[in-house]
């Protein structure tokens, strides 16, 4: 039987891998870089957990409510992004803002009723409320949920979809030259992101059973979920979870055994980050497979 | 700007550097919106649709440098350019008329786009552009940055197309080559028609022979 420690830092690898698989749709795939995740993530996490403390609303169908509730959202900033033509970094900083919105627009209402934070409810060990005193449930858990969303990446990167959107990734111009609708396909990419993301945030609440809005909204947790992709390999179907297990390991290693001066551990994780980004632009997942590759060719010639 | 393009013809447009051939192009192709006046196919206003409505109306456009997609192969390449629902349901009767026109790039199918050589990259824009199905194909500078021989080629491929009952409209910098094989032909000065008339008609005027020419 492993620790809860061992069994917590597992949920954190799994739940860090399927929030960076459902960024790598829209980011990695479509190409589309956004910098406010966390905008999906927290109204994920509060539409399931406002519905069942209001109304009773069992957080599983809170966590589908809450993933058309992402839907909505992401549709809404997607047209007035994709609409008006915003790539590149001026998407990723109009995704910022709207992130940023909705975390003033929490605070300020949750400011009144929650200072202290948003609790739900203890009620111990219920499949039906999502709430388990025993963390390996939220292992189980987890692990279907990145086990689909996995799936799903396998399935649209071989899809007609998925090469729309690799082909709008690479060259938009192109893209469209060939009489692909880049704006329909990009609203594509947002919606299904936003809709796991928001998911993913659901997960969270149920984990923590406690609702911060600067967490949940905040800048740390939409770079949080991009860096997984990233780092392992963006518009790749394994890099989050390669990128997942790096960051997390390096994170806790870097904070239980680097401890010269408060901080520096934190100083540690940047530099590797910034030493991957430098030496392995596409990620750990293509750092991997370079060797192998010339293993290969050294073999066949 | 007026200019006008019948069924089955090669015509050009010509022009300097920045004289707006290419914002032509991509105001046909409704990449960019023209601040004023129409664009119509058989009488149907093309101004107002969105690009893809365009290109399922067979309007096909083949943009400058190529713009292939260097990572995918060559057959994915050209899959991708069968988008438009009817133009999906004839794929293999397309990649095979493709194959026949570029014999090339059929042995480098499984090839990745960026691995070509320049004219074979544009043989693959071009194939790319004809399996969308059109019936006006706008070339935009295909001899950009290719040698004399395979300019050459392109060339005569293009007139295969034509024959085959495609209309071209051809913008170039290549004067010589693209009037000559030209049933008509448009010159563009600073965003205006300073010339217009039969292709080999045009290469024999005076004010070409001396402005674009040299002789």
């Amino acid at each position: 039987m492993p620790s809860q420690y061992v069994i917590h830092l597992a949920v954190m690898i799994l739940f860090f891998a399927y929030l960076g698989a459902a960024w790598n749709i829209l980011g990695g795939y479509a190409g589309q870089f956004s910098f406010g995740h966390a905008a999906f993530f927290g109204l994920g996490a509060y539409t399931s957990t406002l519905l069942h403390i209001h109304y009773g609303v069992s957080p599983w169908i809170g966590m589908a409510l809450g993933g058309l509730a992402g839907v909505l959202l992401g549709l809404g900033s997607g047209f007035l992004s994709f609409r008006y033509g915003l790539r590149g970094p001026y998407f990723a900083l109009v995704m910022l803002a709207f992130a940023e919105m909705l975390r003033l627009l929490f605070e300020t209402w949750m400011s009144r009723s929650y200072p202290l934070g948003l609790p739900i409810p203890l009620k111990g060990t219920s499949l039906l409320d999502f709430q388990f005193r025993d963390k390996g449930h939220y292992f189980y858990i987890i692990l279907v949920m990145l086990i689909a969303v996995t799936w799903l990446c396998h399935r649209l990167a071989r899809s007609r979809v998925g090469a729309y959107w690799m082909a709008i990734r690479d060259n938009e111009e192109a893209a469209q030259a060939l009489g692909i609708d880049a704006f329909a396909y990009k609203l594509l990419a947002m919606a299904i992101s936003a809709f796991l993301t928001a998911l993913g945030g659901t997960f969270y609440a149920q984990y923590f059973l406690t609702l911060e809005v600067n967490e949940l909204f905040g800048v740390q947790i939409s770079v949080e979920i991009l860096l997984s992709a990233i780092i392992g390999g963006a518009g790749t179907v394994f890099g989050p979870l390669v990128g997942a297990v790096a960051l997390q390991l390096l994170s806790e290693v870097t904070r239980v055994y680097v401890r010269a001066f408060s901080g520096f551990d934190l100083m540690v994780y940047g530099g590797v980050l910034i030493l991957v980004i430098i030496f392995l632009p596409q990620g750990l997942l293509e750092g991997m497979r370079r060797p192998y590759r010339a293993m290969a060719r050294a073999l066949s010639t | 700007m007026s200019l006008s393009i019948e069924e089955g013809e090669i015509v050009s447009v010509v022009g300097a550097n920045g004289a707006g051939k290419t914002t032509l192009l991509k105001a046909i192709a409704g990449l960019v919106r023209p601040t004023g006046g129409a664009v119509e196919l058989r009488g149907e206003r093309l101004d107002r649709l969105p690009t893809h409505r365009i290109v399922e109306r067979g309007v096909v456009r083949v943009p400058e440098g190529r713009r292939i997609f260097p990572e995918m192969t060559v057959r994915e390449n050209l899959e991708l350019g069968a988008t438009p629902p009817q133009a999906r349901r004839k794929r293999p009767e397309s990649l095979s008329r493709v194959w026949d026109l570029f014999p090339i790039l059929r042995e480098r199918a499984r090839q990745l786009a960026g691995t070509l050589s320049g004219g074979e990259q544009q043989m693959l824009a071009i194939g790319r552009g004809l399996m969308s199905l059109p019936t006006l194909l706008m070339l935009d500078e295909p001899s950009l940055g290719l040698a004399p021989m395979v300019v050459k080629e392109i060339f005569q491929t293009i007139r295969r197309i034509n024959a085959d009952g495609v209309t071209i409209l051809l913008v170039e910098q290549d004067v010589m080559h693209s009037l000559g094989m030209s049933h008509r032909g448009y010159v563009l000065e600073n965003g205006s028609i300073v010339l217009a008339g039969g292709g080999p008609e045009l290469l024999a005027n005076q004010h070409i022979r001396t402005a674009y020419l040299g002789i």
